[in-house]
């Protein structure tokens, strides 16, 4: 493998890291939705590109999956969905931008040297590819917890989602199986995500699932 | 003899950039009024600025101490010698081992420390606003600044401007992710320092908005000129460093010839030309940010940095 | 056996794969619940004929052997009592029009995807194939936790989907880390995601990784299993959803994910130079274990109150799984069978008495064994058995928990106990409300199921009072299996 195919998946990979960043701090969900749909065009790019230099050409199958499915019509879909409910407006964080990006710093930098101490032994490749991967899933984690609304917490769901699926292509020779498996789940987490939206819209007026905690039967 | 030639080209180079200062601002000036339709003052404006402001008398408040008649001075001075160091038509200089980044950031870093100083020197309230947002935004540019300037020097091997130059003008760069973080980051940095526009408006007088300006508002006469020649070489010094840093083309090494020289001059002068008119487009196609928005956007160079500087450890080889 | 062609491992899969989709064009909620329990009834033939049956050659997705039986068995079985329960449940639920006809085709046909999504998972042979198994399982089971679509049924749903999806995240993320430990060593593709070809190669995998990959897993699957500080979703999913699935989750679903959080357990036991899981398990399964002890006094709910019970059990058995050791693994896999039979047949009775009573809260139940003595005494035989009182099997299992743990580590067993009696107590507190007191709500005789119930229940007795030999042996072979 010469240096530039490493340096082309390095920098594809990379990011996609900083993408997730740039999710963690955008407060308007019509922002969060192009970003996640770039988060998703670069993901493609990067399985595309380890399609390439594996040379296994089913992983073009992940890559236009990702492309199409993930970094399209979903972030259209969601578009529609937010339009429709009337939420344009800003994104209630739990914790603030600049802790949330200090954590965020703390996870990417956790993941890194947790995986350049463990995987001495892999190839470069694997070992970037993974470490990365760590922190895009970490990164999801993170934007789940730091967020109360329903639709940036499926988006964040769903960069996690990307981080799983940059760990799989990263690891030569996963069986297809997995990939399309990977992929195909998000399809139905999304037909589950568009069937409670709508439920949620419906009761509620709102998909701020801050609303919902009162119903707790416990508090009652 | 040697000796001799490198001196002078190394003098050379100071006078440079101090000649070249003014045209750049007046450049940028000239840009913006043309794309605001405008026809805008000639492009040597500055220097007809700067050459009336050093005759005119200095007015100076009545309990203004000492510091505040020297900052000028040091102020003018630290800018110079950190803009000089910045390699720009030739690297390896005579002096260029004093080239360092580190030291380079810490020039700056004095000289903003005693303008602060000189704000709240004479007690107005101006002054005191001007210090503190200059502070505030200070806080997060320099860490920025610095985190890009070591995501360079881990790729470079060397905190030397000169070595990370011909490192980068060399074939083992590669495509590095980190290095365009440090780009944006360096930008970014470099914007709000020189109070350009999404920060800072270099042409307001507009108390809620002032930053930079509102610093500076008690000085008159030759202080005046020595503090806005202070910010054109700044200008330069920015320009010149993400030149010479990521653009290194035509640049001439060390012991070049004349023609080396003059080919490295020549695309000096086309790099700062375009860094010129770069900014003034930016600057009028976007607004300026509320005061409280700025942290967001030096946090972003902040994190870029930091990132950049982070995914260097997986990358090949450091 | 073989039927038509298929061997019996195909038809645990096939069958219910088969009746969902003849359940989700099927009208009419009689028919179908009527063959959604038919189905639920030839699945368990089909997985008892296992026990006779020539096991096929563990393959490239299947497999079979003394381990996943046990769960397989115990899976059909609960499954196919939970689907007669339902029965009568989802009739009443249709009367009160608390649910209508599409929603139970919907219904039926999901329970059927979810039976076939635990089967699937506890005969992969294939850790991907299995991740997508417990994954099918959870999605089929959140839907079913949102069917009521009340608010808090859909609160319930949305956690549980989300930290569910976390969870599974994470479990994916461990185990593209063991592909990536494997791949060195067993060549890329299939290969290296077989079990069986994992196990039988493990001691060349790189330790530290294969340490991380663990702790990933364990995360990831402890998430199903509702081990704390990740049951968060555990008690409203009990709560809010159907109560045949309330029974459904506390007494399978959670083996599942305990079934796979153990194979990766056997894994890291066959490495001698990676980390020992059974601390890791031991630490949480009493944190599970005490935490839920003390959280069971404040439950005003009742099918809450024991969804924490279930997850003070989960503790107990991971706990004991952590332990190992022929004898505490014995009492770990007897416990799980004990607590799968009595919890579901728990939930069974709570569901008719909150139909009966209409409402889940514990002040609001009273007097039960005057309004419906059949009812209420079976809920008590329930309460009492899964509190660990003799002659139960709960007891039997608990008691050999406690006592393997005494001999090895005195300290461990001392908080077991009394995590244990902390949780009796607020058992029994409880249970004497139902029971006794001037009768409130519904006083005519409901039309109840009790036959699940009571089978359930005559089990556990009979697991309490002698153990038949065969059955003993084959747990012990298990148990030695798991190390």
């Amino acid at each position: 493998m010469n240096a530039t195919a490493f340096d082309v998946a390095h920098m594809l990979a990379g990011s996609v890291v900083l993408v997730s960043f740039m999710m963690l701090y955008q407060d308007r969900l019509l922002a969060l939705l192009n970003v996640f749909a770039l988060h998703a065009a670069l993901l493609s790019a990067a399985v595309a590109w380890q399609a390439t230099i594996q040379g296994a050409p089913h992983l073009y199958v992940t890559a236009a999956i990702a492309l199409f499915f993930k970094a399209m019509i979903i972030p259209a879909a969601l578009h529609r969905i937010i339009r429709r409910l009337g939420i344009h407006r800003e994104v209630e964080q739990v914790v603030g931008t600049g802790i949330t990006m200090l954590a965020g710093m703390g996870l990417v930098a956790l993941s890194i040297s947790l995986m350049l101490n463990l995987t001495a032994s892999a190839d470069a490749l694997a070992r970037e590819d993974l470490a990365f991967a760590l922190s895009v899933v970490l990164l999801g984690l993170l934007m789940m917890i730091t967020r109360r609304n329903a639709v940036s917490q499926v988006v964040g769901f769903m960069s996690l989602e990307n981080g799983l699926i940059l760990a799989a292509t990263g690891a030569r020779g996963m069986p297809l199986v997995v990939e399309i498996s990977v992929a195909f789940s998000v399809l139905i987490a999304f037909i589950v995500i568009g069937v409670f939206l709508f439920r949620i819209r419906e009761r509620f007026d709102t998909v701020d699932d801050s609303a919902l905690e009162r119903f707790r039967g416990d508090v009652g | 003899m040697e000796l001799i030639v490198a001196l002078i080209v190394q003098g050379l180079q100071m006078l440079l950039v101090v000649a070249v200062a003014p045209l750049l601002v007046g450049l940028v000036r000239k840009l913006k009024a043309r794309l605001m339709r405008r026809r805008g003052a000639p492009l040597i404006q500055p220097y007809r600025d700067i050459l009336r402001l050093l005759r005119k008398e200095v007015v100076l408040a009545d309990n203004a101490s000492w510091l505040f008649r020297a900052v000028p001075y040091l102020v003018f001075a630290a800018t110079w010698v950190a803009a000089a160091l910045v390699p720009t038509f030739a690297t390896g200089l005579h002096f260029s081992w004093t080239a360092d980044l580190i030291a380079i950031v810490a020039l700056l870093g004095s000289a903003r420390f005693f303008l602060a100083l000189a704000g709240m020197d004479v007690g107005t309230s101006f002054g005191g606003i001007g210090s503190s947002r200059e502070m505030m935004i200070a806080s997060m540019a320099e860490p920025a600044m610095l985190l890009a300037v070591f995501a360079m020097a881990l790729v470079a091997g060397s905190t030397q401007l000169s070595t990370v130059a011909q490192f980068m003008a060399s074939p083992h760069v590669g495509l590095r992710v980190s290095l365009g973080m440090a780009l944006v980051a360096l930008i970014i940095v470099a914007i709000a320092e020189n109070a350009r526009i999404p920060v800072d408006n270099p042409a307001t007088h507009l108390e809620l908005t002032m930053a930079h300006e509102a610093m500076v508002l008690e000085y008159s006469g030759r202080h005046l000129a020595m503090i806005e020649l202070a910010a054109a070489l700044k200008l330069v010094l920015y320009v010149s460093l993400i030149a010479c840093v990521f653009f290194p083309w035509g640049i001439a090494s060390g012991t070049g010839s004349a023609g080396a020289y003059g080919l490295g001059l020549l695309s000096y002068v086309v790099k700062l030309a375009v860094g010129g008119i770069l900014l003034a487009v930016l600057e009028s196609s976007i607004a300026k940010l509320r005061v409280f928005r700025v942290p967001h956007l030096l946090g972003t160079a902040l994190m870029l940095g930091l990132l950049g500087t982070l995914l260097l450890f997986v990358s090949r080889g450091l | 056996m073989t039927v038509a062609g298929f061997n019996a491992v195909e038809l645990v899969l096939l069958v219910p794969a088969v009746s969902a989709a003849l359940l989700a064009i099927l009208p009419g909620f009689r028919i179908t619940a009527w063959l959604n329990t038919l189905a639920a009834l030839l699945t368990l033939l089909a997985a008892l004929s296992l026990f006779g049956a020539e096991r096929p050659a563990p393959g490239n997705y299947l497999l079979v052997d003394d381990l996943n039986i046990v769960f397989i068995v115990l899976n059909t079985f609960v499954g196919f009592t939970a689907a007669s329960f339902s029965a009568s449940y989802i009739g009443h639920e249709i009367e009160t029009g608390r649910l209508t006809p599409v929603y139970v085709r919907f219904y039926h046909a999901m329970y059927q995807l979810m039976m076939f999504g635990m089967n699937l998972a506890l005969v992969s042979n294939n850790i991907g194939l299995m991740w997508v198994a417990i994954e099918l399982a959870t999605l089929t089971t959140v839907l079913m936790v949102g069917v009521y679509r009340t608010p808090e049924a859909l609160e319930a749903a949305w956690k549980y989907f989300i930290l569910g999806s976390v969870g599974i995240a994470l479990a994916l993320f461990g185990t593209i880390l063991v592909y990536v430990v494997a791949q060195p060593v067993l060549g890329e593709g299939t290969a290296a995601m077989v079990w069986t070809n994992l196990i039988a190669r493990a001691g060349e995998f790189d330790p530290a990784l294969l340490n991380l990959a663990f702790v990933f897993l364990l995360l990831g699957y402890g998430t199903k299993v509702g081990l704390a500080p990740l049951h968060a979703w555990l008690p409203d999913a009990h709560a809010e959803g159907p109560t045949p699935i309330s029974a459904v989750l506390s007494g399978l679903l959670l083996n599942v994910a305990l079934y796979a959080v153990l194979r990766f357990k056997l894994l890291m036991a066959a490495h001698p130079e990676a980390l020992a899981p059974g601390p890791l398990m031991v630490g949480m399964g009493l944190l599970s274990l005490v935490f839920a002890a003390f959280m069971l006094y404040r439950r005003r709910d009742i099918k809450r109150l024991f969804a924490y019970s279930s997850i003070e059990h989960m503790g107990i058995i991971v706990f004991a799984f952590g332990m190992g050791g022929t004898l505490a693994n014995f009492a770990g896999l007897l416990h799980m069978v004990m607590h799968s039979l009595t919890k579901s047949a728990i939930f069974f009775s709570v569901g008719h008495v909150a139909q009966i009573k209409g409402t889940q809260k514990v002040a609001e139940i009273r007097g039960l064994t005057q309004s419906h003595p059949l009812l209420g005494w079976g809920l008590a035989i329930g309460v009492l058995a899964i509190a660990g009182l003799p002659p139960f099997g709960v007891f039997m299992s608990e008691f050999l928990v406690v006592t393997s743990t005494f001999a090895r580590n005195p300290v461990l067993a001392l908080v077991l106990v009394f995590g244990l009696l902390v949780a009796f107590g607020a058992l029994l507190l409880r249970l004497t409300g139902f029971l006794f007191g001037e009768p409130t709500g519904e006083l005519k005789p409901a039309r109840a199921s009790l036959l699940p119930l009571y089978a359930h229940m005559a089990l556990v007795l009979i697991a309490g009072l002698y153990m038949p030999g065969p059955m003993v042996d084959w747990f012990r072979a298990v148990a030695k299996l798991l190390g």
